[in-house]
């Protein structure tokens, strides 16, 4: 051992080690990046789609199932009609709207931030499918919520980067997220959002006039979060939905 | 086992049950509290670990000889770091929807102590392939505790296995619920996966004697 003890050799071997595996890393990333790239433009595709109910979801399946990775794109093209963006009261098209970081755009004042919403058609009704981004208890949740015409909430689609597997990472399983279907943000004319509520009455969710859902046990802080993300994108979107839903 | 000597499938036998590296050597507890409230999360996590445990022991293995000893610890990281790094971009590009469900478990690799226990206690003396099969070993009898602790947690705290419900149906009453059965939500917090690794600890010593410390 004792011409790898001087401390030549030890800044020496430190150097070369950190080149290297600095070198392979940095190769490795730069060559797969374009993969990786493609593989986020899918998923984003794919959870838009969903939440509008365009997945492939069968009868009796306790798990969300997206349409497939190689025909995303070209339903994504059929079934979105029209991608907005709407940045400090402008509404604006735009083709590559779905590619918006909403981490980025939440940290800006509301007149800066720019809002994608999309508007879609599926067995000839149009919904509107806005995203969402917000926090958990570890770490961020976002998701996209689908509205039909009447405000009433066709499908949502959560996910979350980090929340406790078995407690808060259940917002992405389906019996959670499926609650949330034919749930009304509005209570007659105000604006409620949904409530993901415990010491909920109605744990089978057959009440959909009540703007809650019934919460996760053991998940309250992501479920506060839930709601949270939710009632405050909604009511940002709100007035530009309205308007796109009279033409 | 014709492909190992004695002595090599000792390396995988002994780490599985009586020098397991979490029963016995209490390492690695800190992943085996947080990830093991699914057994789906735990079977995923004990093979990254198998792979990033039997390649970092290889690459030590091979390096032990030119490794300056005072900053050992620091490139045995560095190893660690760079391996879970591949691992996570190469699921990203190839497997990306497996990747999403690790999501932060890759990472919690890194923090893995029995990683670097192996690295540090067995790679850094032996050769490349004892330090395979040591790492692969290590992995398993870490992996096989893994996935005891997830049958217990989910079975009682969510009354499913990998995700199917075998116990019935809690909301519609169906199967045992239909018989005033409750799931256990306590099971799905950490202290309670403590619990089970030291039931699991009292099983083991009171089957065999001889893991009993003199005190």
């Amino acid at each position: 051992m004792a011409k790898t003890d001087g401390n030549g050799y030890t800044v020496f071997f430190a150097t070369a080690m950190v080149v290297v595996v600095g070198v392979i890393l940095a190769g490795l990333a730069t060559g797969l990046k374009p993969q990786i790239k493609e593989n986020e433009r899918f998923e984003k595709q794919q959870n838009i789609l969903y939440a509008m109910g365009v997945n492939a979801n069968e009868e009796g399946d306790t798990s969300a199932n997206f349409i497939s990775t190689e025909e995303v794109e070209q339903m994504f093209k059929q079934h979105i009609t029209r991608q907005l963006i709407i940045q400090g009261g402008d509404i604006k098209e735009n083709p590559e709207a779905f590619l918006v970081d909403l981490k980025k755009q939440s940290k800006k004042d509301l007149k800066e931030r720019k809002m994608p919403l999309f508007v879609g058609e599926r067995d000839g009704e149009t919904f509107y499918v806005v995203p969402m981004y917000g926090k958990g208890l570890w770490d961020a949740i976002w998701g996209y919520i689908a509205l039909d015409k009447n405000m009433v909430v066709e499908g949502v689609y959560f996910d979350h980067k980090g929340e406790t597997a078995g407690l808060g990472a259940n917002i992405k399983e389906r019996y959670f997220m499926d609650d949330f279907r034919g749930e009304q943000i509005v209570d007659g004319t105000t604006f409620k959002g949904i409530t993901v509520a415990k010491g909920n009455n109605d744990p089978l969710n057959n009440q959909k006039d009540d703007n809650e859902v019934d919460a996760i046990a053991g998940a309250t802080i992501t479920g506060d979060g839930v709601t949270a993300m939710i009632k405050s994108t909604l009511r940002d979107y709100l007035p530009y939905i309205k308007q796109e839903i009279k033409g | 086992m014709g492909l190992l000597s004695k002595k090599d499938a000792a390396l995988i036998k002994d780490p599985l049950f009586d020098n397991n590296p979490i029963t016995i050597q209490v390492l690695g507890i800190c992943s085996a509290l947080a990830i093991t409230a699914e057994l789906k999360a735990s079977i995923v996590m004990s093979i990254s670990v198998i792979f990033v445990m039997g390649a970092g022991n290889v690459v030590i293995s091979l390096l032990r000889n030119v490794i300056p000893s005072k900053i050992r610890i620091i490139a045995q990281l560095i190893v660690v770091a760079a391996l879970v790094i591949v691992v996570d971009q190469v699921l990203k590009a190839y497997a990306y929807s497996l990747s999403k469900q690790l999501g932060a478990f890759i990472g919690l690799i890194i923090t893995n102590c029995i990683i670097m226990g192996r690295f540090e206690a067995f790679a850094l003396a032996n050769g490349p392939w004892r330090s395979f099969i040591d790492g692969i070993g290590n992995a398993l009898g870490y992996g096989l505790i893994l996935c005891i602790v997830g049958v217990c947690r989910e079975l009682l705290g969510s009354g499913s296995l990998l995700g199917y419900k075998v116990l019935g149906d809690p909301i519609e009453k169906t199967g045992l619920y239909a018989y005033g059965y409750e799931n256990n939500g306590f099971m799905l917090l950490a202290p309670m996966a403590l619990i089970v690794v030291g039931l699991i600890i009292w099983v083991q010593r009171s089957r065999n004697a001889a893991l009993i410390e003199e005190n």
